[in-house]
C-alpha cells in the first residue's frame, strides 16, 4: 500500500487536498461563505458585471461625441448616460475593485493569517454591496439620473426629475459595505499579523489597503449623511441646502468633496500597493526605498482629507481657501513622486522580466506620472480657472483612474492569477491585451486634453465643429480599449479550464501568499507562517546570472 | 471541550482569546469613528447655520421645552451608569445583576424615547415642524425654520439610535438570562456598552446645543 504510489505521492499531495474552490461545491455554499477567498471572487463577478454596465454607458457617450451636434441621443438621454457612467463606475467598479477583490484575497494571505477578523462582516459587506448595485441599477432601468455623479444641490435636491433618491439610497446602502470592508482590514491587520510580522516587514500593498481603509471609514460616513441630507431635503421640500430657509448649497459641495477627494485615493492607493509588488518582483530587485514608499502612502491619506477645496475653486468659495487648498494639493505631488522615484529606482540595475504584470506596472507608472502632473496645472489656481469644467480635468483623472487603478487591477488580476485559480493565464494573448489597452487608453483620452485646453466643456453632447478631429479619435480609442478590456475576460476564463496548472510559485515571488499552494487551501496555510526578514528579499544579480546560463 | 461553559468561543481565524477580543475591541471603536463623522456633517451644518444666523438659533432654541430636553439627559446620564455597572456585572460573571442592569438601561432608554415622543408631539402641535404648515413668530422665520429643521434632524437620528441601543440591550438581557453566552466572555457587554455610551455623550452635545441657546437671560 504505502510502497507503490510512494513516487506519485509529491506529484498528487496538492489536488488530494481539497482547495478554498473545491472543498464545497454548492451555489448555497458559495452565497453564504465567509471565507475571504471566496468572497473576493464573489466581489470580482459583481464589480466585473459592473465594469461593463459602466461601459456600455461610455461607449454611448463616446459614440454621440463622434459628431459635433446630438444626433444619437438627446441631450437628456446624454445627461443620465454620464450619470450612470460616473455613478457605476466610481461606486460599483473603481473604490470595491482592487479594496474588495485583491485585498480580500490577499490580505490574510500576506499576513499569513486564517481569515480577516470579521469573516461574516465581510460576506455583509458584499450582500450591502448587491443591495445598494440593485438600488442603482433600478434607478437606471427606471428612467435614469441626470444630475452627474456629483448630485450637485439644489439641482438634484429640487429640480431633477429622476430617480434621485434610488440610485443615492443605492449608494448609501454600498458605502456601509465599504465601511465594513475598511473596518476588517484595519482590524485584521493590526491583531492578526503572524508572528515575526512587523510593521516594517508589511508588503507595500498592505500599507496601501491600511491607508486605504482609513480613508473608506473615515470619510464614507460623510458621504452617507451627505446623500441622506439631499435625498430628505429632495422629499419633504425642505432642508439642509435649501436656499429658501437659509440653507447654503455650497454646503452640500464641501461635505460632498471632504468624501469625495480622499475617495480618489481609494481608488488610486490600492494601485500603487498592487505596482509595488509587481515592480520589485519582475525586476528581482528589492523595493527601493520601502520605507519611504510605505509612509509616502500614509501621508497621502492624510493629505487627501485637507484638499477638497480644489474641486470648488470657481464656486465663490473665498479666494483665501482657494490658495490653501491649492497649496496643499500641490504638496500631495510629493509623496506621490516619493513613490514613482522609488519605483523607477527599484528598476536601476533590476533583472528585467516583461510578462504581463509588468506590463501594466510600467505603463501605471507612466500613465500616472502624466495624470499626477496634469493634476498640478489644476491645483493651480489661475490654470483650473481655465480648464475647470473641460475634458481636461476629464482626462486628467481618467490618467489616474483608468491608466493607474484600472491598469493596476489588471496587473494585480493577472499576477494573482494562478494563486485565486490555480491556473496560469496565457502569456501572449495577455501582452497583446496589454498593449492593445495602454494604445487605446492614450488613443482615448491623450485628445481630451487638447480639446480641454482648447476649451471643450465636459457633460455636453454637442460641440463646436472644430473639435471634431480630436474627438473621433478618442472615440476611436475607445473602441480599441474596449477590445482590450474584452480580450482579458476572454482568455481568462478560458484559462480557468485549459490554463498551465500553476505552481504554488510561478514568479519566484516573495510574500506570504506564495508560501502556500495554488489555490490555497480553506485555511490558507498548513501551519502559521513565522516571518523572519522584511518584504522583498529580491537578488537581481543572481537572477542575472541564472538566466545567462540559460541563454548561453 | 467546546460546549463547556466555561470556555469562550474561539472563532477559527484567531489564535487565542485575547487576539479576539483585541480585535473586536478596535472594530467597536472604529465603528464609533465612522459615527462620529456621520454626526460629524450634521455638526458641521449646524456650526455654519448658527455662525451665519446666530438670532434665529437663539429664538428658535427658546421655543425648545427645555425641561423635556434635561429630564431627557439626566434620563441618559443615568442609563449609562446602569450600563456601566452592567459590565460591570458581566466581568465578574453575576448574571442576575447583568440581566437586571440591562433590563434597567433598556426601560431608561425606552423612557428616553416616549418623553422624546410627547416633545415631538408638542412640537408638531405648535406647527415647528419644518415644512409647509411651519409657523414661528421670530423675526427670522425662514431662518428659524432652518434651527428647527436641524432640531428634528439631529435629534431624529439620534433617536433612531437610542432605539436600535434599547433592541439590542433587550436581545443581549435576552441572551444573558437564557443562555450562558457571556459567562466568562464579557467583551460583547463590553462592546454593547461602548455603543451606549456613545449615543449618550451624542445626547450630552445635542442638548446644550439644541435646547440651551442664549437661554441664559
Amino acid at each position: 500500500m504505502s510502497a507503490v504510489p510512494m513516487q506519485a505521492a509529491p506529484q498528487y499531495a496538492p489536488a488530494l487536498q481539497p482547495t478554498y474552490l473545491n472543498v464545497q461545491r454548492t451555489i448555497r455554499s458559495w452565497l453564504l461563505t465567509t471565507d475571504h477567498k471566496r468572497i473576493a471572487l464573489l466581489y470580482m463577478v459583481s464589480i466585473t458585471f459592473f465594469f461593463f454596465v459602466g461601459g456600455v454607458a461610455a461607449t454611448l457617450m463616446r459614440l454621440e461625441l463622434l459628431t459635433p451636434r446630438a444626433e444619437l441621443v438627446t441631450s437628456e438621454t446624454y445627461n443620465k448616460l454620464f450619470t450612470i457612467h460616473g455613478v457605476v463606475m466610481l461606486w460599483f467598479f473603481l473604490i470595491p475593485s482592487i479594496p474588495t477583490v485583491l485585498g480580500n484575497f490577499l490580505v490574510p494571505l500576506m499576513i499569513g493569517a486564517r481569515d480577516v477578523a470579521f469573516p461574516r462582516l465581510n460576506l455583509a459587506s458584499w450582500y450591502l454591496f448587491m443591495v445598494g448595485g440593485a438600488f442603482t441599477l433600478f434607478s437606471i432601468i427606471t428612467g435614469g439620473v441626470d444630475t452627474g455623479w456629483t448630485f450637485y444641490t439644489p439641482y438634484s435636491s429640487t429640480y431633477s426629475n429622476g430617480h434621485v433618491v434610488a440610485m443615492a439610497a443605492g449608494i448609501f446602502i454600498a458605502g456601509f459595505g465599504s465601511i465594513a470592508t475598511g473596518l476588517n482590514f484595519i482590524v485584521t491587520v493590526h491583531t492578526m499579523r503572524a508572528p515575526g510580522l512587523t510593521w516594517w516587514r508589511l508588503p507595500i500593498f498592505i500599507w496601501s489597503l491600511y491607508t486605504t481603509s482609513i480613508i473608506l471609514v473615515l470619510a464614507t460616513p460623510v458621504l452617507a449623511i451627505t446623500l441622506a441630507l439631499m435625498a430628505l431635503e429632495r422629499i419633504f421640500g425642505v432642508g439642509f441646502f435649501n436656499p429658501a430657509i437659509g440653507g447654503d448649497p455650497l454646503l452640500f459641495q464641501h461635505l460632498f468633496w471632504f468624501y469625495s477627494h480622499p475617495a480618489v485615493y481609494i481608488m488610486i492607493l490600492p494601485g500603487m500597493g498592487v505596482v509595488s509588488e509587481l515592480i520589485p518582483c519582475f525586476s528581482r530587485r528589492p523595493l527601493f526605498g520601502y520605507k519611504f514608499v510605505a509612509v509616502a502612502s500614509v501621508a497621502i491619506g492624510v493629505l487627501g482629507f485637507l484638499v477638497w477645496g480644489h474641486h470648488m475653486f470657481v464656486s465663490s468659495q473665498s479666494i483665501y481657501a482657494g490658495m490653501i487648498f491649492s497649496i496643499l494639493s500641490f504638496m500631495v505631488s510629493i509623496p506621490s513622486a516619493i513613490k514613482v522615484f522609488n519605483w523607477t529606482a527599484t528598476l536601476y540595475k533590476g533583472s528585467i522580466r516583461f510578462q504581463t504584470p509588468m506590463l501594466y506596472a510600467l505603463f501605471f507608472i507612466g500613465l500616472f506620472t502624466i495624470g499626477g502632473l496634469t493634476g498640478l496645472f489644476l491645483a493651480c489656481l489661475a490654470i483650473d480657472v481655465h480648464v475647470h469644467d473641460t475634458y481636461f480635468v476629464i482626462a486628467h483623472f481618467h490618467y489616474i483612474m483608468v491608466g493607474g487603478m484600472v491598469m493596476a487591477y489588471l496587473g494585480g488580476i493577472h499576477f494573482w492569477w494562478p494563486k485565486i485559480t490555480g491556473r496560469m493565464y496565457p502569456e501572449l494573448p495577455a501582452k497583446l491585451a496589454a498593449l492593445t489597452v495602454f494604445l487605446g487608453f492614450n488613443l482615448t483620452f491623450f485628445p481630451q486634453f487638447i480639446l480641454g485646453y482648447l476649451g471643450m466643456p465636459r457633460r455636453y453632447p454637442v460641440y463646436a465643429p472644430e473639435f471634431q478631429v480630436l474627438n473621433v479619435l478618442s472615440t476611436a480609442g475607445a473602441s480599441i480599449l474596449a477590445v482590450g478590456y474584452l480580450l482579458p475576460l476572454t482568455y481568462l476564463l478560458w484559462s480557468l479550464r485549459y490554463g498551465r496548472i500553476a505552481t504554488p510559485n510561478p514568479w519566484e515571488a516573495t510574500g506570504l501568499e506564495w508560501t502556500t499552494h495554488s489555490p490555497p487551501p480553506k485555511d490558507n496555510f498548513e501551519t502559521t507562517p513565522l516571518v523572519t526578514a522584511g518584504a522583498y528579499k529580491y537578488d537581481s544579480q543572481a537572477a542575472e546570472a541564472q538566466r545567462e546560463v540559460a541563454h548561453v | 471541550m467546546s460546549s463547556s461553559p466555561t470556555t469562550p468561543i474561539l472563532a477559527h481565524q484567531f489564535e487565542d482569546a485575547t487576539q479576539q477580543r483585541d480585535a473586536a475591541t478596535i472594530g467597536m471603536w472604529l465603528f464609533i469613528a465612522t459615527e462620529i463623522l456621520f454626526f460629524g456633517g450634521m455638526f458641521l451644518g449646524y456650526t455654519v447655520y448658527r455662525y451665519t444666523y446666530p438670532q434665529a438659533f437663539a429664538e428658535g432654541s427658546q421655543h425648545t421645552l427645555i425641561w423635556f430636553g434635561g429630564t431627557n439627559a439626566a434620563v441618559l446620564l443615568i442609563s449609562s451608569t446602569t450600563m456601566a455597572l452592567a459590565v460591570h456585572a458581566a466581568s465578574e460573571n453575576r448574571r442576575a445583576l447583568l440581566v437586571s442592569l440591562l433590563l434597567g438601561t433598556a426601560s431608561l432608554g425606552a423612557l428616553f424615547l416616549v418623553i422624546k415622543g410627547f416633545e415631538y408631539a408638542h412640537e408638531v402641535k405648535e406647527n415647528l415642524l419644518p415644512g409647509s404648515s411651519f409657523h414661528i413668530v421670530a423675526a427670522e422665520p425662514l431662518k428659524a425654520e432652518m434651527f428647527f429643521y436641524i432640531y428634528w434632524l439631529m435629534t431624529g437620528f439620534h433617536a433612531l439610535h437610542v432605539a436600535i441601543g434599547v433592541v439590542l440591550i433587550l436581545i443581549f438581557a435576552a441572551r444573558a438570562f437564557f443562555t450562558n453566552a457571556f459567562v466568562n466572555h464579557d467583551t460583547p457587554v463590553d462592546l454593547l456598552g461602548l455603543y451606549w455610551h456613545f449615543v449618550d455623550i451624542v445626547w450630552v452635545f445635542l442638548f446644550p446645543l439644541l435646547y440651551l441657546v442664549d437661554r441664559h437671560s
